[in-house]
C-alpha cells in the first residue's frame, strides 16, 4: 500500500497514452464519424429530394395523360365531324347524280319517243297515203289530192 | 485452489495477504536490485501494476488505433461500431460538460474511460488464475493483476489530472487568476477601510480552505477508484477462500462469486465513467470563469 515510484511510472504511461490517443486515435475517428454523419444527412436529403421529384413527376405524368386524352377526344370529334361531312357530301352528290342521270334518261326517252313518233307519223302517213292511193287509184288521180293528203299527214 | 504451490500450507490470512502483495523491485541499501523486500522503500516499483496497466494501455491503443485506421471505410465492422459508440459516448459527455475548445479533453476522457475500464475489467478474471500461473509456471511469487487496486496507479493518473487542472486554470485565468482563486474565495477580503486589517486573516483562511479543496480533487478521484476496486477485489479473494472450505461452502462461494461478478460489471463500468466524468468536470471548472 506504500506510495512509491509506480506512481511516477503510471503518470508517465498515462501521458504517453493520452498523447497517442490525441494524436493518432481521436482525430481520425472523429473525422470518420463526422463524415459518416454528413453522408447520412446527404443521403436523407437526397431521398427527400427523390420523393419530391417523384411526386412532381407523377403530377406531370397525370397532366400529360390528361392532355393526351383531351387531344384524343378532339381528334375523335374532328374525325367524326369530317366523316359526317363526307357522308353528307356523298349523299348530296348521289342525289345530284341521280337527278342528273334521271333527267338525262328522261330527255333521252323523250327524244326517243319523239323520234319514234316522227317515224310512226311518217309511216302512218305513208300507210294512209298508200291505202288512200289504193282506194283512190280506182277513182281519182293521186296528184290532184296531194295537198289534202299533206294536210292530213300534218294533222297526225 | 487456495493452496498456493511452493509456499507450503498456509492460513486464510496468509492467502489473503499473499493476494494483496505487489510484485516489487527496488534498489536495496546494499546497492543491489532486490525483489519483494521493499516495504516502505519510496523508490520501489510495483512491477505487476506497471506491467498490467501498460499492457492494457497498449491493448487500448492498438485496438482503437486499428479502428481509427479503418474508420474511413464505408461499411464499418462490428468492432468499429463498438469503438465508435464509445467515442461518441465520450464525445457527447465532454460536449455536455466542457464548453470551451480543447483538443486534449476529449481524447483524455476517452483514454481514461477505456483504460480504467480495462484495468477494472481484470477484476473479473478469477483471482487465482494469473497468480497461480505466474507462481507455478513462471516462478513469480506475487502477481496482483488489477492495476486499479494499486493506490499508486490511481494516484498516478489523478496527479496527471491535478497538474492539468492547474495548467488549465493558469492558461485560462492567468497566474493571478489562479492565485486569486486560491485566496479570494469564498470570503472576499475587504479592500479598503478599517477592515483591511482583517484581510490577511481572511486570505489565509481562504487559502487553507481552497487549497484543501484543490488537493481534495485528485485525492478523492484516485481514492474513490482505488477504494472501490480494492474492496471489490478483496471480496473476490474472501469468496475464493470459501472454495477450500468443503463442498457446501464451496458451492455457496461459487454462487456468491457469480453474483458479485455480475454486480461488479456495473461497478467497474461506473467507476471508469466517474473517473472520466470528474476529470472533465474539474477541467471545465478550471477553464470557465465563475
Amino acid at each position: 500500500m506504500d506510495i512509491n515510484m509506480t506512481l511516477l511510472g503510471q503518470t508517465i504511461a498515462m501521458i504517453v497514452f493520452v498523447w497517442f490517443c490525441m494524436k493518432f486515435i481521436w482525430p481520425p475517428l472523429m473525422a470518420a464519424l463526422e463524415e459518416r454523419q454528413k453522408q447520412i444527412e446527404e443521403g436523407l436529403a437526397a431521398a427527400d429530394k427523390g420523393q419530391e421529384s417523384l411526386v412532381k413527376a407523377a403530377a406531370e405524368a397525370d397532366d400529360i395523360v390528361a392532355e393526351a386524352r383531351k387531344q384524343a377526344t378532339d381528334i375523335l370529334n374532328q374525325a367524326n365531324a369530317r366523316a359526317n361531312e363526307i357522308v353528307a357530301d356523298g349523299k348530296a352528290d348521289g342525289v345530284k347524280e341521280r337527278e342528273r342521270q334521271l333527267s338525262a334518261a328522261k330527255s333521252e326517252i323523250e327524244q326517243e319517243s319523239n323520234r319514234a313518233r316522227e317515224e310512226l307519223r311518217g309511216q302512218v302517213s305513208a300507210i294512209a297515203i298508200a291505202s288512200a292511193e289504193k282506194i283512190l287509184n280506182r277513182e281519182i288521180d293521186g296528184k290532184a289530192h296531194d295537198d289534202i293528203l299533206g294536210k292530213l299527214a300534218q294533222e297526225l | 485452489m487456495a493452496a498456493e504451490g511452493g509456499h507450503g500450507p498456509q492460513t486464510t490470512g496468509d492467502y489473503i495477504q499473499h493476494h494483496l502483495q505487489n510484485l516489487q523491485v527496488c534498489k536495496a541499501e546494499s546497492g543491489e536490485w532486490v525483489w519483494n523486500e521493499c516495504a516502505g522503500n519510496p523508490m520501489a516499483i510495483n512491477v505487476d501494476s506497471m506491467f498490467w496497466s501498460v499492457l492494457l494501455g497498449v491493448v487500448f491503443i492498438v485496438l482503437f488505433r486499428r479502428a481509427a485506421k479503418n474508420s474511413s471505410s464505408a461499411k464499418p465492422t462490428k468492432f468499429q461500431a463498438l469503438v465508435e459508440i464509445v467515442v461518441e459516448f465520450v464525445d457527447s459527455s465532454v460536449k455536455d460538460t466542457f464548453h470551451g475548445k480543447s483538443r486534449l479533453i476529449a481524447p483524455l476522457g476517452l483514454t481514461i474511460f477505456v483504460w480504467v475500464f480495462l484495468m477494472n475489467l481484470m477484476d473479473l478474471v478469477p483471482v487465482d488464475w494469473i497468480p497461480f500461473f505466474s507462481s507455478e509456471v513462471l516462478g513469480i511469487p506475487y502477481m496482483k493483476m488489477v492495476p486499479s487496486t494499486d493506490v499508486n496507479v490511481t494516484f498516478g493518473m489523478s496527479i496527471a489530472v491535478f497538474f492539468l487542472i492547474i495548467f488549465y486554470t493558469i492558461k485560462n485565468k492567468g497566474i493571478t487568476g489562479f492565485i486569486g482563486e486560491l485566496t479570494l474565495h469564498p470570503i472576499a477580503p475587504p479592500t479598503k477601510g478599517i477592515g483591511l486589517i482583517a484581510a490577511p486573516f481572511m486570505i489565509a483562511f481562504n487559502f487553507i480552505l481552497e487549497s484543501v479543496a484543490l488537493i481534495a480533487k485528485p485525492v478523492s478521484l484516485s481514492l474513490r477508484l482505488f477504494g472501490n476496486m480494492f474492496a471489490g477485489e478483496l471480496i473476490f479473494i474472501l469468496i475464493a477462500t470459501m472454495f477450500s472450505g468443503g463442498l457446501l461452502l464451496g458451492a455457496g462461494g461459487g454462487l456468491l462469486h457469480v453474483g458479485w461478478a455480475i454486480f461488479h460489471v456495473l461497478i467497474i463500468t461506473l467507476q471508469a465513467f466517474i473517473f472520466m466524468m470528474l476529470t472533465i468536470v474539474y477541467l471545465s471548472l478550471a477553464s470557465e470563469s465563475h
